[in-house]
């Protein structure tokens, strides 16, 4: 197996985008990461995206996309896992890098989910639970967060404000990301005070509904060298299934494909998750981010509240998490979620995050989720 | 020079508060009344609709102005409840007013700024000497599907304003109109209730739209916003008025005189002009005041109004505007609202 490097990175502003469609929001990102890149070709193409079906109604996304960015006849691919989508796609645009089946592959991620309505929405996302256990009893994500956050404060005794401080965290960061849907600060009382969601869980603690895409250009590490920006190695890759249905859990607080996924991605790397000097993880609600510090081995099991309320997750603090703003600041247009995260990545260890530079990073871990943890996709990052 | 000659409001006494309706459904009240800055909105009563209405507010108009209504050239009824989908509104309301039969009379429909759009006419008409007196109502019985968030605002009233060329209570400065093709707000044929873009009917829609009319007219006449006394902008909701002002550049005692949403709801194309009433209530001769209305699908239509000496000798011969609001007022709970708006179905 070839050791596969990032060459190029490509992420246009997130929001609201009505005057956009989604093969626009997808080429505007795909031309900024090949023009980063430098290169004049691409041997493939690997597109995460949820439910372009659902949200604009449609679907054969490899060839529309490929013939869109210009780049039609070249090979691609459509991944899908439910919110990873993005983070398996960057996986499957590594295998091919690393097998030696192409050289340039290009990894996108897309989703244009404003041309619904909030409850249309909603369904389209929902479609990620188990229909026949979850979807069909009227379970929403927001409630089945909800019931993860419920026993999660019950079993370890977070609380209600910890679960604001990752919010009021990630926005924080987020307000120093100009690409970032809502750049702005908020408060702890600002969302104590917001509208209530799926109890205990309110609008500020979720991520908003986005428009977006991202872009990366993959290559062997060995040929990294030629082309113009700093490569970033891609030094691990984990990938890990559980159950969809939150019912058929061992344990609601915990999140197992997370644990197998980082533990794969690290052992690959050959590094412990200590080494790490920043991570960019999957906050779609606010208990989803403390529940996969603890799975990554960040804290023992039960302490993440704890933790951010001590700052240990801050931009300045031990162990900086979601510096770009994560899912809630940024925004979650699900299918580029994951390769947006790779995006900040490589943006940290090149050093060019500007105010949201973490100091000396060298390494980062990226961690992107399906569902409520039905599918994880860990990924570790070296700067070469 | 062509102005206002008079002008009407009307606001029927039922209320609904949105404690009330977000009781029914479940909802935060606090968050609509914090975050929409409403507290209850107006309810038309089983035999009230966009007509009655629209001959009340007509009579106070044509009662303030003084005049014979055999005189009135026109008589234009802006709305999006017209009780007939085929026959028009303005015939029951001209010959109710006793304006038939040498008038020319139309319905408009344009969302919430049908209204002004019969201003428009009416006063334009006036001003090429086609007729002597026009009469434009904005009015009425505004529909928000069950559990909507439309429901805490869609409510019911009219303001009748009568243009001409004498005796004005206020001038017209300036005029123009603002519009592009932005589905933001429908209704088509045979349904009952409005759809909505949701957070689409914000910046691309409303924000756009106003901001576009108001910097012509701004633009077109050299006038700043400390120019004026009064501002009045569309009222979907309470915040988006304050806001829209914000961004103009008008301070909120510029617009709170003519803010009636908080206890009034949206009354569509009756909004901006049943703004305007209340601030001809209070107006001082040569203040200026600027109206932008608002219309899904989408529009605005903005007018400078200067108002003269004769505000202060017809102004109390009709009822004020806040005195309707907030005088004599019955509260519904749900299921009579339900009834009132015909939310309930019966058997055939």
């Amino acid at each position: 197996m070839r050791d596969v490097a990032v060459i190029g990175v490509g992420m246009a502003k997130w929001g609201e985008l009505w005057e956009k469609s989604l093969r626009s929001v997808f080429v505007e990102s795909a031309l900024l990461a090949l023009e980063d890149a430098g290169v004049d070709r691409i041997d493939s193409m690997v597109v995460g995206c949820m439910s372009s079906g659902l949200f604009v109604g449609q679907e054969h996304l490899g060839s529309l996309l490929s013939d869109y960015l210009g780049r039609a006849p070249v090979p691609a691919a459509r991944v899908e896992s439910a919110c990873a989508s993005g983070g398996l796609a960057l996986r499957q645009g590594f295998l091919e890098v690393a097998s030696g089946m192409a050289d340039i592959v290009l990894v996108g991620g897309v989703e244009k989910m404003t041309d619904v309505t909030g409850c249309e929405a909603t369904y389209a996302l929902g479609t990620a639970a188990d229909q026949e256990y979850e979807g069909f009893h009227g379970l929403t994500f927001p409630a089945l967060y909800a019931m993860m956050a419920v026993a999660h404060m019950h079993a370890y005794g977070t609380t209600r404000e910890q679960l604001a401080m990752v919010a009021v965290k990630n926005h924080d960061n987020g307000s120093k990301n100009p690409l970032a849907q809502f750049p702005v600060k908020i408060s702890v009382e600002a969302v104590l005070n917001s509208v209530l969601v799926a109890d205990p869980l309110r609008i500020l603690d979720c991520s908003p509904i986005t428009d977006g895409a991202a872009a990366v250009i993959l290559c062997p590490a060995e040929m990294a060298g030629k082309f113009k920006t700093p490569g970033v190695r891609i030094a691990g890759t984990g990938q890990a299934t559980d159950t969809i249905a939150l019912s058929s859990r061992k344990d609601l607080c915990w999140l197992e494909s997370t644990r197998v996924a980082a533990k794969k991605a690290l052992a690959m790397a050959g590094r412990k998750v200590e080494d790490m000097h920043f991570f960019e993880v999957h906050d779609c609600f606010t208990i989803a981010e403390i529940m996969v510090m603890e799975a990554l081995g960040l804290v023992p099991k039960g302490a993440g509240g704890k933790a951010v309320a001590e700052g240990l997750t801050r931009l300045d603090g031990k162990f900086p998490v979601n510096p770009s703003g994560g899912l809630k600041a940024k925004g979650h247009p699900v299918g580029a979620t994951g390769v947006a995260q790779a995006v900040e990545a490589v943006k940290q260890l090149r050093g060019e995050a500007g105010p949201r530079q973490v100091k000396g990073a060298r390494r980062g871990l990226t961690q992107n989720m399906g569902g409520t943890g039905g599918s994880s996709v860990v990924h570790v990052f070296e700067a070469m | 020079m062509a102005g206002i000659v008079g002008y009407g409001a009307y606001i029927p006494r039922h209320r609904i508060k949105v404690e009330e309706i977000a009781k029914v459904w479940g909802a935060d009240a606090p968050s609509y009344k914090k975050g929409l800055m409403l507290e209850e909105k107006s309810v038309p009563s089983p035999d009230q609709d966009t007509i009655t209405m629209s001959v009340e507010a007509s009579k106070r108009a044509i009662k303030r102005a003084g005049i014979d209504p055999r005189e009135i050239g026109a008589v234009y009824v802006g709305s999006e409840s017209h009780p007939y989908a085929v026959k028009p509104s303005g015939t029951v309301v001209a010959e109710a007013l006793g304006a038939t039969p040498d008038c020319h009379t139309a319905d408009f429909e344009f969302a919430c700024k049908a209204g002004t759009e019969g201003m428009f006419v009416a006063l334009n008409l006036v001003k090429a000497g086609a007729v002597k007196y026009g009469l434009a109502v904005g009015a009425d019985t505004s529909q928000g599907a069950p559990g909507d968030a439309l429901e805490y605002s869609a409510s019911a009233g009219a303001a009748a304003y009568l243009f001409g060329n004498d005796d004005l209570l206020a001038e017209e400065v300036a005029t123009c109109a603002f519009m592009t093709d932005t589905p933001d707000f429908w209704r088509r044929e045979y349904q009952y209730y409005p759809r909505h873009g949701g957070r689409f009917t914000g910046d691309p829609a409303y924000f756009k739209h106003i901001i576009g009319a108001a910097e012509d007219i701004l633009s077109k006449t050299g006038l700043k916003p400390p120019d004026f006394a009064y501002a009045v902008f569309h009222q979907p909701n309470g915040k988006f008025p304050f806001r829209v002002g914000e961004m103009l550049g008008f301070s909120k005692k510029q617009i709170e005189t003519g803010w009636l949403v908080n206890k009034l709801g949206n009354t569509y194309s009756g909004s901006s002009p049943l703004g305007l009433t209340a601030i001809l209530d209070a107006a001082k001769p040569a203040d200026l005041i600027l109206m932008v209305s608002y219309g899904s699908g989408a529009g605005s239509d903005a007018f400078i109004w200067r108002v003269t000496p004769r505000i202060e000798e017809v102004r109390s011969l009709a009822p004020r505007t806040r005195d309707l609001l907030d005088g004599d007022k019955v509260y519904l709970e749900y299921g009579a609202y339900a009834k009132f708006r015909r939310k309930i179905r019966k058997a055939e």
